[in-house]
């Protein structure tokens, strides 16, 4: 389980993130949404440890992220796979060096075994495994993306996997598939996931719950249901673009669990 | 006049934040050359770039360099009387200043444009905090290796420049002065004394230092997208060359003194 518990950040005196506090549990979809700027993927820098919150702490299954050393951190991390903006495929190795670069950096295994961990991630996320040698930049920006979900998964022993905007700038076809890895990673393998978004059509498709950042911090927080029922105005003005798909996500509710909206916070 | 003085005076704190922020990266990097893990593939690789990628340019700009400092002291050695001096003063000019300068400038503008772009555009497409999160310091695997290479590559390159542009010096002595090959080469000998050999090895290998910690900060540091690493790399460019020319005097004159002479 991820505990957000009362985060402040800011960057050069200026406030991004004010008590912000918030639970992923194990095996759920949490899904942070908000305009741009807002501080959704500086929330995904600070549960990797990228970033040192001002005060509060990040806990990932009770281990403190803001209060581990070096040595405790990079175990940790190993738990947590991101899958950065754009990818951030490394463009000067192969699609196989990229997959497995924390196992040939971090392992002993031979080349052979990183090999094959590379095709089965590959796999996993529906991709042809033959692409192994191709680069970055001859694929299309839907397979680097699902290049960089494998990369997520190669790395140590992930049981969480970050996303931060994984749809964004993809073609109708391209988004699907990389919904539909996300949606088998957390079904098939039991992943608890948080994906950073501004796209709430996509959201709704792999979310089990949705967090709204506002103002520095949580607006909203509840299930499916809850976020189509909120009359919160800053979350209405927001929502207002995908009304439709949300009525409909309402509708078929039951990916997330029941309830409506846990807090409604201003800070 | 006041709105002049504020101006400078903030220029001035800039650059000592920007100093302060160098010193403390060049300190953690020196750290990180003494502690593993240590990538060897990227020290191989950053070697054959610097070296080899940059030894066309290095060569023909030194002996085209060489044959234009011959032709100089040639015309002007001849008007004394003394241009059997030739191989001398062409031997002191090319190892101790022209050689280490100009490859130090021509690998700077190169080099230090390259290692700011890369490191930029990698920041820029948080390849950076990718590495940090696959538990891998950026700082031994990007500027660790870029720094050894350059430290091992220029001094190598710049003995090679020297000895090309030596002998553009030798074509300006035969068809221009008219002095014999054997006496150019035997005064240029004789003028390699060990101080000189040792002011054109040290001044390259401290200019490395320069040219792949500048590069790399620039690179880290930069921020606002493309722009930004475009911007960074002309700072960095620019930067460099200044810094090598007033190291470049503070070097001889420490050296000048450490020999003695």
């Amino acid at each position: 389980m991820i505990r957000f518990d009362h985060v402040h950040y800011s960057i050069g005196g200026r406030k991004i993130l004010e008590d912000v506090s918030f639970d992923v549990q194990k095996g759920t979809t949490k899904i942070i949404l908000g305009p741009s700027g807002i501080g959704k993927s500086t929330a995904l820098r600070l549960i990797l440890g990228l970033v040192r919150p001002d005060s509060g702490d990040i806990l990932i299954d009770g281990r403190s992220v803001v209060k581990a050393d070096r040595e405790e951190l990079d175990k940790i991390r190993q738990e947590i796979g991101m899958v950065f903006q754009d990818g951030a495929l490394f463009d000067s190795q192969t699609v196989g060096e990229n997959v497995g670069y924390w196992r040939l950096e971090n392992s002993d295994q031979t080349d052979d075994e990183i090999e094959a961990v590379v095709r089965e991630k590959l796999t996993l996320v529906g991709l042809d495994p033959e692409l192994i040698d191709s680069m970055p930049d001859e694929l299309s920006i839907g397979m680097q993306r699902r290049v960089a979900i494998a990369r997520a998964l190669a790395s140590g022993h992930p049981k969480i996997i970050l996303y931060d905007e994984p749809t964004t700038g993809l073609d109708p076809n391209s988004l699907e598939l990389v919904t539909d890895a996300i949606l088998r990673l957390r079904n098939e393998l039991g992943m608890t996931s948080i994906v950073v978004t501004h796209q709430l059509t996509d959201a709704l498709k792999v979310g089990s719950d949705y967090l709204f950042l506002f103002d520095r911090g949580v607006q909203f927080e509840g299930d499916a249901r809850a976020l189509a029922a909120s009359d919160d105005p800053k979350l209405r003005q927001f929502l207002d673009p995908f009304r439709k798909s949300l009525a409909e996500a309402a509708e078929n509710f039951g990916v997330g669990r029941a309830g409506e909206a846990t807090r409604v916070q201003t800070p | 006049m006041l709105g002049f003085l504020g101006g400078l005076l903030g220029s001035f704190a800039r650059f000592l934040a920007g100093l302060q922020e160098l010193t403390l990266f060049s300190a953690r990097v020196f750290r990180s050359c003494f502690r593993g893990p240590f990538y060897w593939r990227d020290v191989y690789e950053q070697a054959y770039v610097a070296g080899v990628g940059s030894m066309h340019l290095a060569l023909i700009s030194a002996f085209f360099a060489g044959q234009a400092l011959g032709l100089q002291f040639a015309r002007q050695l001849a008007e004394t009387g003394t241009v059997t001096l030739l191989g001398t003063l062409m031997t002191i000019a090319v190892v101790r200043a022209l050689g280490p300068d100009l490859i130090g400038l021509v690998v700077a503008a190169r080099m230090a444009s390259g290692y700011t772009a890369e490191i930029g555009a990698m920041k820029s497409a948080n390849q950076i905090d990718a590495l940090v999160a696959f538990g891998t310091d950026p700082i031994k695997k990007l500027v660790v290796p870029r720094v050894l290479a350059l430290f091992v590559m220029l001094p190598l390159l710049v003995i090679l420049g020297d000895a090309v542009a030596l002998i553009g010096g030798a074509i300006m002595a035969k068809y221009v002065a008219h002095v014999s090959l054997s006496l150019y080469w035997s005064q240029a000998s004789r003028a390699m004394t060990f101080g000189t050999i040792l002011i054109g090895v040290v001044k390259p290998a401290v200019f490395a230092l320069l040219i792949s910690l500048i590069g790399c900060w620039k690179g880290f540091t930069s921020s606002g997208g493309t722009r930004g690493v475009g911007r960074s790399t002309t700072e960095s460019v620019t930067i460099v060359s200044v810094m090598l020319l007033i190291t470049d005097f503070m070097l001889t004159r420490v050296l000048f003194a450490l020999l003695r002479w």
